[in-house]
């Protein structure tokens, strides 16, 4: 039963290795045997999923903001761009002055140049802090602090696209993006918001990007493989993308007065923190399924698993447990997204729901076929080191 | 019987335990002392070397054990002490709290320290690949979990026994006002009792404050560091970096009253805003700024005449306190020049991301004691800027209701409106 409170997918904003845009993405996830798009040398001996061409112009108009931003805030700018189009909000000045705005997002690019000569002349140098004082205080460009700096994004998308109800940035890996698209629900669930701009982006082609991972050993090395298939492989299983994900989220009444397209309805969005230490993580997932309240029968499961060979043995066999999931992970194809993952599988999610079809394997020995129509499609989050998320997506 | 709900229905929102640690000391005993004595927590910059720079100056938090050891591990002791006030104070099990944790703490690096080890532990290649090969060998998880943005609320959430996913955010300078605004919602959304909201930044690096430098943020008056942050004077020149954390316990009144705890106070409102106009600029009418006072006013009910008195942003950089003023004044009309207005900051210095948190504590205070603390180095007024910033003294006052004001980069504006009493 649909209600005027029901939380509704309005916008998407999608840009991965595969494109940019609900329809690219899927038109291609829709084609059967689907190979991934791979850089393998920049970074070897990691693979990562790089960027598609954009043309930066179509949704950040003025040079200047762009040159304003490192990559990564132009990316999020530029998926928050394409799901404010795709809602019809964009330029419209009202509905932007009265959104609010949840952005997951971690940190920007540093200076990879002024970072490797400080390190180089750290090999002859004792006096180490004096060096760093003497470097930065010269080499340093003064508004590259802005370009990089977390809440930036929210505040490029204020300044491009004028999104000003208000503005809230969550950090904290993929934990942020389900806790940025839980918290967006409630409000609106709430009657404290009606049109809320959710997501994240993660541009992973920087040393930095790959670094946050490989401090504990998490990335996959080597040749290629999908996410269920690298357990046992040379390095942590997983291989990163660049890309972002933006939704807009509205209030039923609001999208149904504005005449405007929903994707899907946002059902019950829940998370958790699992105390890995204590081996609570697979208890977690369990109970977090039970919270979901999965519907009867056959189900789409729209997997953000990273690859990271604990948590996606983890959540593998969580899910494996219930024989009525078909179940697709979809970093096998875009690589994983950090603070864009949980909106990104949410958008997934919405998508299949939204064309009446599910997504064929992306990984045809360890998933399976789906046939039917999917009224219903699960999304999930499972961090490769910490937090938990998942949400259900109904047919609007 | 007090009532439980506001007027619009909504749960009513209390404060049961509030704890502090800033440059003038742990807890709220030392602080308050401090603070109402005008006396400044400002001082030379002795945790690196200060040659090449600027500023030497900052109210950072050099007494606490893991004040040298990183960004990462000074926030999470400065938001673990004063949880840990805030939470027995309210009376609640400190290991077993049982209600969300919110967290505004400041971005995270890889410290340049543990750059530096990892980068000379070995000599092949260079720059960032020979950073990767390194990282990969390391068998300890330590350096690692210091980079990731989740790890200090997921540490917080194990020591106090919090509920659910912790929220880690930032809206740079206001992010302490929205960790608070964070857990009013969630009570009075229902989703819980009570909510531990922190504000904690221990991020006071070398590079921090170069980063400011270089946008000509902070002061450079290193001659007498007690006098450089001088909010609203002719001659302020920017801010004074600094650390330290606020934590508030809020609970639902009722559910406050109902295990008989002590009210310390009343979150009665918040109110935010986004401005578009520029990174590190306002908007030259100041309207978002003005839009969030508003805000949180009518979400705490109260007309303009009903503010007793503001706890500034007051960073004491020229364009803050200007800015400011304009804004103060468009809501507050001619009763702006004799409302009791006072910065914090002129004595603890701008402590970023725990701001809007230690300052909600000091604005808590300020109601529970009858004391307003002054607004120190104001010896010089700003012609421009006609405010009754209770100089350089304190000033005894009953004070029912409080604004408080967290403006930040990236157009981030969140007011919050505090009350001594329940409805």
């Amino acid at each position: 039963m649909s209600s005027p409170r029901d939380v509704v997918i309005s916008g998407i904003g999608l840009v991965s290795s595969l494109g940019e845009g609900p329809d690219a993405h899927w038109q291609k996830l829709a084609q059967p045997g689907l190979e991934p798009v791979l850089e393998a040398s920049r970074f070897a001996p990691y693979t990562v999923h790089p960027l598609p061409a954009i043309d930066w112009n179509l949704q950040i108009a003025k040079r200047g903001d762009q040159r304003q931003m490192e990559t990564w805030q132009r990316l999020g700018t530029y998926a928050a761009g394409l799901a404010l189009d795709d809602a019809g909000i964009k330029g419209n000045d009202e509905l932007c002055a009265t959104m609010d705005m949840v952005v997951a997002a971690g940190g920007g690019e540093r200076d990879e140049a002024v970072d490797a000569a400080i390190l180089a002349a750290s090999e002859s140098r004792n006096d180490r802090d004096v060096l760093l004082n003497e470097k930065l205080t010269t080499e340093l460009r003064p508004t590259l602090f802005l370009a990089q700096l977390s809440n930036l994004l929210a505040g490029n998308i204020s300044i491009v696209h004028k999104v000003t109800g208000s503005s809230r940035t969550f950090m904290g890996e993929e934990g942020a993006g389900v806790a940025a698209v839980e918290t967006a629900a409630a409000r609106i669930r709430s009657g404290q918001s009606t049109h809320i701009l959710v997501g994240g982006a993660f541009q992973t082609e920087h040393s930095d990007m790959l670094l946050g991972y490989e401090l504990a050993g998490y990335l996959h090395r080597g040749a290629w493989k999908p996410v269920w298939q690298r357990q046992g492989g040379e390095g942590g299983g997983v291989v990163t993308g660049s890309g972002g994900a933006f939704l807009v989220l509205e209030q039923r009444e609001h999208a149904v007065k504005r005449g405007r397209k929903i994707y899907a309805e946002l059902g019950p969005v829940v998370s958790g923190r699992a105390r890995r230490r204590r081996d609570e993580l697979d208890a977690e997932i369990a109970a977090l399924l039970k919270q979901a309240a999965l519907p009867n029968g056959e189900l789409l499961a729209v997997s953000g698993a990273s690859g990271a060979h604990a948590a996606t043995a983890a959540e593998k066999s969580a899910l494996d447990a219930n024989p009525a999931l078909a179940i697709r992970a979809f970093s096998t194809l875009t690589g994983h997204m950090k603070e864009a993952q949980f909106p990104f599988a949410v958008a997934l999610a919405a998508l299949a729901v939204d064309r009446k079809a599910a997504y064929p394997v992306f990984d045809a020995a360890n998933e399976k076929p789906f046939s039917g129509i999917p009224r219903t499609a699960l999304a999930t989050a499972i961090g490769y080191h910490q937090f938990e998320g998942m949400a259900l997506v109904n047919a609007a | 019987m007090a009532n439980l709900r506001d007027h619009m229905n909504r749960p009513i929102v209390a404060v049961t335990g509030i704890g502090v640690v800033t440059s003038l000391g742990v807890g709220k005993a030392d602080n308050w002392a401090a603070l109402t004595s005008g006396k400044s927590g400002i001082h030379p910059i002795t945790r690196f070397p200060v040659d090449h720079l600027n500023t030497r100056i900052s109210g950072m938090v050099d007494f606490l054990p893991s004040s040298s050891k990183g960004a990462s591990l000074l926030t999470y002791e400065l938001a673990e002490t004063a949880a840990q006030e805030a939470v027995a104070e309210s009376g609640l099990d400190a290991v077993d709290f049982g209600g969300p944790l919110f967290l505004a703490s400041p971005p995270v690096e890889l410290d340049w320290s543990e750059r530096f080890s990892l980068y000379n532990s070995d000599s092949e290649d260079a720059g960032a690949e020979r950073l990767l090969r390194v990282a990969r060998g390391l068998k300890e998880l330590d350096i690692f979990e210091t980079t990731q943005f989740g790890s200090i609320a997921d540490r917080l959430a194990d020591r106090f026994g919090t509920r659910g996913l912790p929220i880690t955010l930032s809206t740079a300078c206001a992010s302490g006002a929205t960790a608070i605004q964070l857990g009013v919602e969630a009570i009075r959304r229902g989703e819980c009792d009570r909510a531990l909201s922190i504000g904690a930044d221990g991020s006071a690096t070398a590079e921090a404050l170069i980063r400011f430098s270089l946008l000509s943020a902070l002061s450079t008056h290193n001659d007498l560091p007690e006098k450089a942050s001088k909010p609203f004077s002719k001659d302020r020149d920017g801010f004074v970096l600094a650390e330290g954390s606020g934590a508030l316990v809020l609970e639902s009144l009722e559910a406050a009253l109902a295990r008989g705890a002590t009210i310390l106070g009343i979150l009665r409102g918040c109110g935010e805003k986004a401005d578009d106009f520029h990174r590190t600029r306002s908007k030259p009418d100041g309207s978002p700024a003005i839009a969030a006072v508003r805000a949180a006013l009518a979400d705490a009910g109260l007309s303009e005449d009903e503010i007793d008195y503001v706890n500034a942003h007051g960073t004491s950089t020229p364009e803050n306190d200007k800015m400011e003023h304009l804004s103060l004044s468009t809501v507050f009309g001619e009763r702006i020049g004799s409302m009791p207005i006072s910065s914090n900051k002129s004595m603890i210095g701008h402590t970023l991301s725990a701001a809007g948190a230690v300052e909600a504590a000091f604005s808590l205070m300020t109601m529970r004691e009858s004391v307003i603390p002054p607004t120190i180095n104001y010896d010089n007024p700003d012609p421009a800027i006609v405010l009754d910033v209770v100089p350089n003294q304190k000033r005894n006052a009953e004070v029912g209701t409080v604004l408080s004001n967290s403006f930040g980069f990236g157009g981030q504006n969140t007011c919050l409106v505090m009350a001594r009493e329940p409805v």
